[in-house]
């Protein structure tokens, strides 16, 4: 073709079909755009918020930052204690997270680590403004009046050159003076420095630091910070404790996962926790043996009841699909309260049990608080998730397939299991997939009537959330479920495709 | 099928029957837990089975004491205006959100619109204790990620009202998603031309031509989305505070704590609720088969 075909405003036919189909397609994302940004403020980012909490690990860094620091140069096999300038930076950093308050939560944080953490922290935190170390300040401040000027002080920190000079000195200042604003609401130049920065003048200057005025030091008496820990607690003299500091130090963490799947990191890398701490992974498989059950339950009850539907007229189908349809509608809260009614000992199918006979009053059946009581329940909320799918499957499957099959010979038996069964399986798929998910991250029912052997993983998670505070353990449990149940729906948008699920028929 | 033929052999007969009783103890399984309440929150007794009155039909055995405390009790009563507050804003969001993109996602050259909608149908997905956590770490301490760190903004959404809504409106999404799209896809798109033709803009061509016509589908969207919110405790239970506890959050903790029969009460309250909301929905469903011309079943 020698020229282009031209559209009625003269230009190319195929630019201004281009253009047509740009601004179309703009205008479909300028109508999805408004839900999409909600969905991602109000959802996605959330779950992201949450997958990220999961290897989240800044508190240990934050908290202790001198401490992280020095800690670095540590020989941490060795199982010996860290040296001086590790207790000096301990000692700086809990002074200050003392007055932020926040010693006890990483005590907590490191609690989940290793047991009496907590305590340790708690009591070193009111213990350690009370250490010796004004000895320090007062051998200071004997010497030279200037070193008890508040004006002076800043003054000196001001100066880049004293800085520079006096290392640890700037830094135990500096987090002085932030603290000093940010909780006392005070300004450093109206305060005496504390104690420690003091220690830290007298660390620097036995490193052999010029001091802005210099005070002859031979005459103090140096305080061991090892033996001030030692006097709050034996335990600060345990290679254990700072092990474990050491190693819960870094920004980012595996622990959590590795807590989700009943590990720890040892001293010679990942091993095994102590029997009686191996608890996830026995919660997983249990989880999902009992969706599993719950999903061959639903195969089970729901296949009957489908095929029924399928093969009755319109008219008696719709009727009967009323009572499928209810429980569907029917609260959640409402099925689960029902089955606690029905279920307990004192319950009405325990009530009919012993009117019949077949149980003995004082012998009743236990049938809540147990996994009985979880799947039984369970299965009822979801039957209708199996149904529904199952249900618009067989409907697209001719009759006259089976009559056929049975005019060539087969047996009932054949003609369904070798005709009708295998153009089923994909309503037996989506339903199985569906319920499975919906049942793996199931809450309240269980919650309500597991009792402690029938709860799933998504008890333990809420549980870390609302009563241990172990906020990084609930998220790292979280993603890995997600990511069992964003496979299963990646599978389902393969095998049924998301735009085909159905609700209500 | 439609009876047995009259040369069906004994077994084929025996199966005919024994296959019906089968399913009607599945579908007597399926409605029974929920007509078994009915009766039992007109129970006179603090019970949660069947007194000897009740079964000897005695009118003592019945009263309405259930229902009277359900609306004389302070806590019921704010559960039940929290409930009230929260699901038709909630819902309401959803909807006008949802239909727009749902508009947009049956345009027929619509870019990414599998990762799209896979992610808009995705809190039906996620499980509720996963959202709930993400939202409970999220809510109490919003930021904008930006690449070079976080901008933590100062307020805080767990225990607000705002919190809960904004929860729920996401996850009513995913319904109005799918009930609005199912509809469009039956929509004859020369409607709008021929209005456009006729000199309507589009925002006269959507509210005179396509909105009356996917109306039931919007709708029954948004009954699914109200249902959501009215129905969900696990979110409301981690981003809400005693503030905004709602009426399935009262139950919850009812049922954990000291059990009380009004709760069967509320239950069958409840109940007469989603009657009348599959009736709706159902009739939705039919007049908007029979508007978009396909003859209802």
């Amino acid at each position: 073709m020698a020229e282009d075909m031209l559209a009625a405003d003269g230009r190319p036919l195929k630019a201004s079909l281009n253009r047509a189909l740009r601004r179309q397609k703009l205008r479909a994302l300028m109508l999805i755009a408004p839900l999409l940004l909600f969905i991602m403020v109000s959802f996605v980012m959330p779950i992201f918020d949450m997958l990220f909490r999961s290897v989240e690990n800044q508190i240990v860094s934050e908290t202790l930052p001198r401490t992280t620091l020095a800690l670095q140069d540590w020989d941490a096999t060795a199982a010996q204690l860290p040296d001086d300038p590790v207790f000096e930076a301990m000692y700086t950093d809990l002074v200050l997270a003392a007055e932020y308050k926040s010693h006890t939560r990483l005590g907590s944080r490191l609690n989940y680590e290793m047991t009496g953490i907590s305590s340790l922290f708690r009591k070193s935190g009111r213990a350690v403004g009370r250490f010796d170390t004004d000895r320090y300040t007062d051998a200071f401040q004997e010497a030279d009046p200037a070193y008890a000027d508040p004006a002076q002080w800043a003054e000196w920190m001001a100066d880049d050159e004293i800085r520079a000079e006096l290392p640890r000195t700037a830094d135990a200042y500096d987090g002085w003076a932030k603290m000093l604003v940010s909780v006392e609401d005070e300004l450093p130049v109206e305060e005496e420095p504390w104690d420690f920065v003091y220690t830290a003048l007298y660390a620097d200057a036995q490193a052999g630091a010029d001091l802005p005025i210099s005070v002859d030091l031979s005459g103090v008496e140096p305080v061991s910070l090892q033996a001030q820990f030692e006097d709050i607690d034996e335990d600060w003299l345990d290679p254990d404790v700072w092990l474990t500091i050491k190693r819960y130090s870094p920004d980012y963490t595996s622990g959590y996962f590795l807590n989700s799947v009943d590990l720890t990191k040892g001293a010679d890398g990942i091993e095994a926790r102590p029997e009686n701490e191996q608890i996830y992974i026995t919660l997983f498989i249990r989880t999902m043996i009992m969706s599993m059950s719950i999903m061959g339950m639903c195969v089970l009850l729901g296949y009957p009841i489908a095929w029924l539907l399928a093969n009755l007229t319109d008219r008696t189908a719709n009727m009967l699909m009323i009572l499928v349809l209810l429980p569907f509608w029917t609260s959640l809260l409402v099925r689960t309260s029902a089955w606690k009614v029905l279920l307990q000992q004192e319950g009405v199918i325990n009530d009919i049990l012993v009117w019949i006979g077949l149980v003995a009053d004082n012998d009743r059946l236990q049938m809540i608080n147990n996994q009985t009581g979880t799947i039984i329940a369970m299965t009822h909320i979801l039957l209708p998730f199996m149904i529904l799918p199952l249900y618009s499957v067989m409907k697209t499957i001719p009759p006259s397939y089976l009559r056929a099959a049975k005019s060539l010979g087969a047996t009932n038996w054949t003609a369904f299991w070798r005709v009708y069964f295998p153009q089923s399986v994909p309503g037996i798929g989506a339903g199985c997939i569906l319920v499975f998910i919906l049942a793996i991250g199931y809450y309240i029912t269980p919650e309500l009537v597991g009792g402690t052997k029938g709860v799933f993983i998504s008890n333990r998670i809420a549980y870390h959330i609302s009563s241990s505070l172990n906020w990084g353990l609930a998220a790292a449990l979280g993603t890995i479920l997600l990511v069992v149940v964003m496979l299963l729906y990646w599978v389902y948008d393969k095998i049924v495709g998301i735009d085909n699920v159905k609700l209500g028929g | 099928m439609s009876g047995v033929p009259i040369y069906a052999t004994t077994g084929q007969r025996i199966w005919y029957y024994g296959f019906r009783v089968i399913c009607g103890l599945i579908f007597f399984f399926l409605i029974a837990p929920i007509l078994v309440i009915i009766p039992l929150s007109f129970n006179a007794q603090d019970f949660f089975t069947f007194t000897p009155e009740m079964l000897a039909f005695d009118p003592e055995g019945y009263s309405t004491k259930h229902y009277e405390d359900f609306f004389s009790n302070s806590d019921w009563q704010l559960a039940l205006r929290n409930s009230l507050k929260i699901a038709p804003v909630a819902t309401l969001i959803s909807v006008s959100l949802g239909t727009l993109a749902a508009i947009g996602l049956s345009q027929s050259h619509v870019p990414f619109r599998r990762g799209i909608m896979a992610i808009l149908i995705s809190p039906m997905i996620v499980p509720l204790i996963i959202s709930a956590t993400g939202m409970y770490f999220f809510y109490s301490n919003p930021y904008i990620p930006t690449p070079f760190g976080k901008i933590e903004l100062p307020f805080t959404l767990t225990g607000t009202y705002i919190g809960v809504v904004l929860a729920h409106a996401a996850l009513g999404i995913p319904f109005v998603i799918i009930t609005v799209t199912a509809t469009l896809v039956g929509f004859d798109r020369s409607l709008t031309r021929a209005a456009a033709n006729m000199g309507a803009g589009p925002v006269t061509t959507f509210f005179k031509v396509q909105m009356p016509l996917i109306l039931p589908g919007v709708v029954s969207g948004g009954l699914f989305a109200f249902i959501t919110s009215f129905d969900e405790v696990v979110v409301v239970l981690f981003v809400g505070s005693a503030g905004q506890k709602t009426l399935p959050w009262q139950m919850f903790t009812g049922l954990r704590e000291q059990i009380s029969p009004t709760i069967l009460a509320v239950a069958t309250i409840l109940i007469a609720v989603s009657v009348v909301l599959l009736f709706v929905v159902e009739l939705l469903r039919r007049r908007s088969e029979r508007l978009r011309g396909i003859t209802p079943s």
